[in-house]
């Protein structure tokens, strides 16, 4: 074999298994998504969102955790996007090149991808251990902490795509900073920065580690958020754990609607930042 | 008046903006102050002990981390083993060899497998992949290596697919997107005139990415991995699933059930009674975050470093 035929051979085993890298990669999302809709359809039916769940060997649905799920993502998600837009807003507009603004920015990527579980801890020992009973309102927070650093990245991302020029045809109009950032900046970085709240929601809705010791789980239907609470994501992790069968028919049925409620999320969140 | 209380509302904005920083950048010395304090009995107790010792007894209260802490780093390591390589093939195939039409979509397609809820893993893992794993791995490896000495103890156990090794699987495929996304990134700051002049010398695509853009891209490249290796070590909820929950090392296979530092908590925080259980749990937690966020430090260092490059040479 001649050093050219040799190097063309190299080459062509490298390439393929380049291509068998992707093939495989692609082929455990359509595994995966293909055994969430055939074992998750076959467990939905109505009463799967109408009644609450069952004891073991009973009939009911997911209601009350579908519910709490609801309850508590959404206000995470009020406690958690403002102060990650106006973190963001000081990274992009007032801090960005001092000390606070880059260790504000380092440390922020590290709580990016800090493991769930230790901020359920957190707020255990914040919360829990202090008023002695596990709460909805424990799980909000702990949710609320995950979506603060996925807010700051994403608004502060926009913000930097925003052109100066705006910025200083404002100014020069004698418009008071506040206003230049609210009404200008931030406002034509609005599809990016709903992009980030969006993408914040998909992660917290999918969430159970923060929830195991903060919200806990409730088998009844509960609405007072200084209560316990069943969310979706943790009656998933208890009922696909059991041996009984009705559970983990439910819990598969719970898993297609998470993981659609999910994936619907992320095709959007790009979607709108594509046609922008 | 308008003027000045305009000003003032001024200040107070770029205060509360300041604030919400502020608030981020607590939010990490409150995790470690509040795990250091919740861990205290603990650390008093069992001092560095706690990581040699394997005992984990509710009941005499006696804690050691050994177990734990030894599940989840070979199975983050496991993962990293089989991530790695297929992620820069996804990296290379996206960058080099992808028609541009259908980047997009196979990018996509990649980084919906990171959307995909950790639960929804550690749930399909357990009843689907598992049994596969141990039918059409596991059976098949302890009839290759029976008798020989060593690696048959590495693969015994019954086939029921949980262990570190399906755990290890599980966690490789939930950093693929995370490392192959960066890897992707990264390859693609390399400047098109360093590419162009390896093609223009008769280089072949292969020859382009090992000797132009994997020198050139290294630095990111290592900060994929360690971003990988950060997500690995604390993903919870896919690894309590399939990992067996047993506080043993007699057997080292990595067929046998063990245990790791997150399913360790998500397992046994709830019910754990207030004490020195608790505060063993919490030290573990403590541990797996010092962890993490050295390793996530690193990867973010070697990243900017890549950055600072990038911005010299422009």
């Amino acid at each position: 074999m001649t050093k050219y035929q040799k190097r063309k051979w190299v080459n062509g085993v490298a390439l393929t298994l380049s291509l068998s890298a992707m093939a495989f990669g692609l082929f455990w999302l359509a595994w995966i998504l293909w055994e969430i809709i055939r074992l998750g359809v076959g467990g939905l039916s109505v009463a799967v969102f109408t009644e609450m769940t069952p004891a073991p060997n009973d009939a009911g649905g997911l209601a009350n955790a579908i519910y709490g799920s609801g309850v508590m993502v959404l206000l995470a998600t009020f406690v958690g996007t403002p102060i990650g837009i106006f973190a963001g807003i000081y990274l992009a507009e007032f801090g960005e090149k001092t000390w606070l603004g880059s260790i504000t920015r380092f440390v922020n990527d590290i709580l990016l991808s800090a493991p769930s579980i230790v901020i359920g801890l957190f707020i255990y020992t914040l919360v829990v251990a202090r008023f002695k009973s596990f709460s909805a309102i424990a799980g909000v927070l702990a949710l609320a902490l995950i979506v603060i650093p996925v807010v700051i990245r994403t608004t502060e991302n926009m913000l930097r795509l925003v052109p100066n020029a705006l910025r200083e045809a404002a100014y020069a109009l004698g418009t008071p900073q506040r206003k230049v950032i609210l009404s200008i900046t931030l406002r034509s970085a609005r599809a990016g920065v709903v992009t980030g709240i969006l993408l914040a929601v998909a992660r917290i809705a999918g969430e159970t580690a923060p929830l195991l010791f903060t919200a806990l789980s409730n088998q009844f239907w509960s609405s007072d958020i200084t209560q316990p609470m069943a969310s979706l994501p943790v009656t998933i992790f208890k009922f696909a754990m059991s041996p009984y069968e009705n559970w983990q028919k439910l819990a598969w049925a719970g898993v297609f609607i998470i993981t659609m409620f999910v994936l619907g999320l992320n095709v959007l969140a790009r979607w709108m930042t594509r046609t922008k | 008046m308008i003027f000045l209380s305009s000003r003032i509302a001024d200040r107070l904005f770029a205060f509360a903006a300041k604030a919400a920083a502020v608030l981020t950048l607590t939010m990490l010395a409150g995790i470690l102050l509040s795990l250091l304090l919740g861990a205290w009995p603990a650390i008093h107790q069992f001092g560095w002990h706690f990581f040699t010792s394997t005992v984990w007894d509710p009941v005499q209260n006696n804690y050691g981390g050994l177990v734990m802490i030894y599940g989840t780093l070979t199975t983050s390591i496991l993962a990293l083993l089989i991530a790695v390589p297929v992620s820069f093939g996804i990296a290379v195939f996206l960058t080099e060899l992808a028609p541009n039409w259908l980047k997009r979509p196979l990018g996509t397609a990649i980084e919906l497998l990171a959307a995909i809820p950790s639960i929804v893993y550690g749930m399909w893992g357990l009843l689907v992949l598992g049994p596969v794993l141990a039918s059409h791995v596991q059976q098949p490896l302890q009839k290759l290596l029976s008798g020989v000495p060593i690696l048959a103890s590495l693969v015994s156990g019954p086939p029921v697919g949980i262990g570190i090794f399906s755990a290890g699987v599980i966690l490789a495929i939930m950093i693929i997107p995370f490392i192959a996304s960066v890897m992707r990134d990264v390859f693609e700051v390399t400047p098109a005139l360093l590419k162009e002049s390896a093609y223009g010398l008769g280089a072949t695509t292969w020859e382009v990415v090992s000797t132009v853009v994997l020198p050139y891209t290294k630095t990111g490249v290592m900060g994929g991995v360690m971003l990988g290796l950060g997500r690995a070590l604390g993903e919870t909820m896919a690894v309590t699933f399939v990992i067996g929950n047993m506080n043993q090392l007699q057997s080292l296979s990595v067929f046998e059930a063990a245990n790791s530092i997150t399913s360790a908590l998500a397992n046994e925080f709830a019910e754990a009674g207030e004490g020195l259980h608790q505060a063993s749990l919490i030290y573990l937690g403590l541990v797996l975050f010092v962890i993490t966020t050295l390793v996530l430090a690193i990867s973010k260092i070697l990243l900017a470093q890549l950055k600072k490059r990038e911005g010299k040479a422009a």
